[in-house]
């Protein structure tokens, strides 16, 4: 079982749903990031969403596109993210990391050399935004090979038929954005989020995490009702922006923010449904 | 009709992309999920339209009473003379309404979207003349327009950016990235996949995911079924060679596409050279970058060791560009088409050449394929034909090379 499944067969049981925060590695400067991986960890997050820095991040609202920019001004590649996570895993074994980010970076580097390196750095989930499931099929092979798991989005345009096939390649978790549009963006309608992935549970077996929008404690504690997982990005990238060169001052924002979702998200589940 | 010989050789390229949008090993989809069925919808409304004959008569009325269709063959007698070599016909999309090729794209492409029942257009533009026709075509149809254009470029094409304005679209400057066309073509991207619901995307050449390699292709493929016709009935037989400049590479594939299985006319794609190949500040991917993926598709491009897009370089806004079309990365990888630079100074060469030999003012983009053809005539004899693709006129760039020449205008 790989630590991502291994995470949400937990929280299943403990009748919690799972926190996953999204920081752009390397921003605002490389040594900013392990240790606000940890300090996440610590505020309650369950699975840690890593961006990969891309020049050309086109499903990217501004806040992210910024981080890209603030990451790419320190030339963060992709080996130098593998390498953070490596450093990560040094002193944490057990919550999963999830590599988000665009497909060129993982091209020049060749997908068989990818997922081996990722694997020994210690990633456990690649989502890669522009490759749909249709080109996925190298990526996805090489990925599984290596335990790693091929996380997939599903939209508010992915028709029923796609959404079964989708499922056959994904493991892990299948991501759900919440609307039309790029992240950052503030249109999510919790009740249409909720009535979807209870459609989207009646097809695909995987759980189904919710990502874009979730903005604070409120609109992820509604979301947590329906969704397995929420993935919150902007929101948190935000504070990054703001605190740029204060790395103590950015671990602290991040943190107070994820608890207060983290504690939203609790207090709104039913009774842990122990089984 | 294919013999029983030829249905045992390869497929033709003419038969390229395949189901999927591919050509051999590039194109495709890679867009994020959200874009997966509205792109399918597209494809599945091109291709019935595209056997539709009423569209295509409209289709055909728009290029002929709107755009100026056919537009001439023109043999440039004087400067051929004066180069010593080939004989070179000039394919005079410059004489197209707007100004260059981009407008039988755009024409085609807003039809579609009127059928599609969009009332929001968008589109991007580096040089400003996909922006100009497609503004063009949003007035006429009196559909919303939004043009996205780096705010680097913006500077450089202020001319165009009026020019679209007073056609009553919305210019958008780009501030991220390197502000030129392949930000303006993320900006895009991003107001598309969150309007997708009324807005229809006008991509400005064979860049992007299926189906618009192709479908871009097609409505640009008039050019060269019309010179092929032409051709035969000034000259009486096929040219010995095409050239066209190559940005993304619509006009390039237009010109080829109707010859694609001519073998034994060669073809010359001409890439923006900067400063030069060795000097690292250019815009020729097919020349020195390699395969990846941006944009949508597979194809050669400019990028870093990390996959990262690295930033280009041209005189010509509209060869600005770190992509090209993937049905070009195909073409080069199959030997049938061969794709050249030239550098900023021998493109300003060719823009006054012809400027003075045949009183034509050529665009800073279509320069880079008239200086190739002064290369590349003279290697060949007086009754040899090469035709030269002049994608667009030079108005626009009048205040770019009068600024190289320290001159004010
Ligand atoms: C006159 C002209 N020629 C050529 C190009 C390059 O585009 P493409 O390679 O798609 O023909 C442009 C782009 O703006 C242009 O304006």
């Amino acid at each position: 079982m790989s630590r991502i499944q291994a995470r949400f067969e937990t929280l299943r049981r403990a009748g919690r749903k799972a926190l996953i925060p999204y920081v752009t590695a390397g921003d605002p400067d490389p040594d900013t990031t392990v240790p606000l991986m940890h300090a996440m960890v610590e505020a309650g997050a369950d699975i840690i969403e890593l961006g990969v820095p891309f020049s050309d991040p086109m499903a990217d609202g501004p806040v992210i596109q910024a981080a890209c920019e603030r990451a790419l001004k320190h030339h963060v590649s992709l080996r130098r993210v593998l390498e953070m996570v490596a450093e990560f895993r040094r002193d944490n074994d057990e919550i999963p990391v999830l590599l988000m980010g665009y497909l060129n970076p993982i091209e020049a580097m060749g997908s068989a050399e990818f997922a081996a390196a990722a694997q020994q750095a210690g990633v456990d989930g690649v989502l890669t935004v522009d490759l749909p499931p249709e080109e996925a099929g190298e990526l996805a092979d090489e990925l599984k090979g290596h335990g790693i798991d091929p996380i997939f989005l599903l939209s508010p345009t992915t028709t029923d038929a796609r959404v079964a096939r989708i499922a056959e390649q994904a493991s892990g978790f299948l991501y759900y954005v919440s609307f039309k549009g790029v992240t950052g963006a503030t249109r999510l309608d919790v009740d249409a989020v909720a009535e979807k992935v209870g459609h989207l549970k009646s097809i695909a077996a995987l759980p189904i995490g919710v990502g874009f929008g979730i903005r604070d404690a409120e609109s992820a504690a509604r979301v947590s009702r329906a969704a397995d997982a929420v993935i919150v990005g902007s929101a948190l990238v935000r504070h990054i922006a703001e605190s740029t060169g204060h790395p103590e001052t950015i671990r602290d924002k991040v943190a107070e923010e994820l608890r207060a979702m983290r504690a939203a998200m609790d207090a709104t589940q039913p009774a842990a449904a122990v089984s | 009709m294919s013999t029983p010989t030829e249905a045992m050789a390869p497929p033709h390229f003419t038969d390229l992309p395949d189901a999927n949008g591919h050509f051999g090993p590039y194109g495709g989809r890679f867009v994020a999920e959200t874009l997966m069925e509205p792109i399918e919808e597209l494809r599945q409304a091109y291709e019935t339209l595209k056997q539709d004959p009423d569209f295509q008569a409209e289709l055909d009325r728009d290029l002929h009473y709107y755009v100026g269709r056919p537009s001439p063959l023109y043999h440039a007698e004087r400067w051929s003379n004066h180069l010593g070599g080939a004989q070179i016909y000039l394919k005079r999309e410059d004489l197209n309404h707007t100004g260059a090729h981009k407008i039988n794209n755009t024409v085609g492409q807003a039809l579609l979207a009127r059928h599609m029942g969009k009332t929001r257009i968008i589109g991007e533009t580096g040089a400003g003349q996909h922006g100009v026709a497609t503004a063009t075509v949003a007035a006429r149809l009196g559909l919303e327009c939004v043009i996205y254009m780096g705010a680097e470029d913006m500077k450089r094409q202020s001319s165009n950016v009026y020019r679209m304005r007073l056609l009553g679209a919305e210019v958008v400057g780009v501030e991220s990235g390197s502000k030129t066309l392949k930000d303006a073509l993320n900006e895009a991207m991003r107001d598309w996949v969150t309007n997708v619901d009324n807005t229809f995307y006008i991509i400005g050449t064979v860049a992007g995911p299926h189906p618009y390699p192709a479908m871009v292709r097609d409505f640009q493929a008039v050019i060269g079924r019309e010179a092929r016709q032409q051709i035969q009935e000034q000259a009486g037989r096929l040219p010995d060679a095409l050239i066209a400049c190559v940005g993304g590479g619509s006009n390039a594939i237009g010109l080829f596409y109707p010859f694609l299985d001519d073998s034994e006319v060669a073809l010359y794609g001409v890439e923006g050279g900067g400063d030069g190949i060795d000097t690292g500040r250019h815009a020729a991917p097919l020349c020195a970058g390699r395969p990846g993926v941006l944009h949508g598709n597979r194809t050669y491009l400019m990028e870093d060791n990390d996959g990262l897009i690295t930033e280009t370089h041209s005189i010509s806004a509209g060869l600005d560009y770190p992509g090209v079309g993937p049905e070009h990365a195909w073409l080069k990888d199959s030997g049938r088409a061969r794709y050249v630079a030239v550098t900023d100074s021998e493109a300003l060469q060719g823009f006054h050449d012809l400027t003075r030999m045949e009183g034509i003012i050529p665009a800073l983009e279509s320069s880079h394929a008239l200086a190739y053809a002064t290369k590349l005539a003279p290697t060949m004899a007086p009754d040899q034909i090469i035709i030269v693709n002049l994608s667009g006129r030079g108005d626009k760039d009048i205040h770019t090379v009068a600024a190289h020449e320290g001159i004010e205008v």
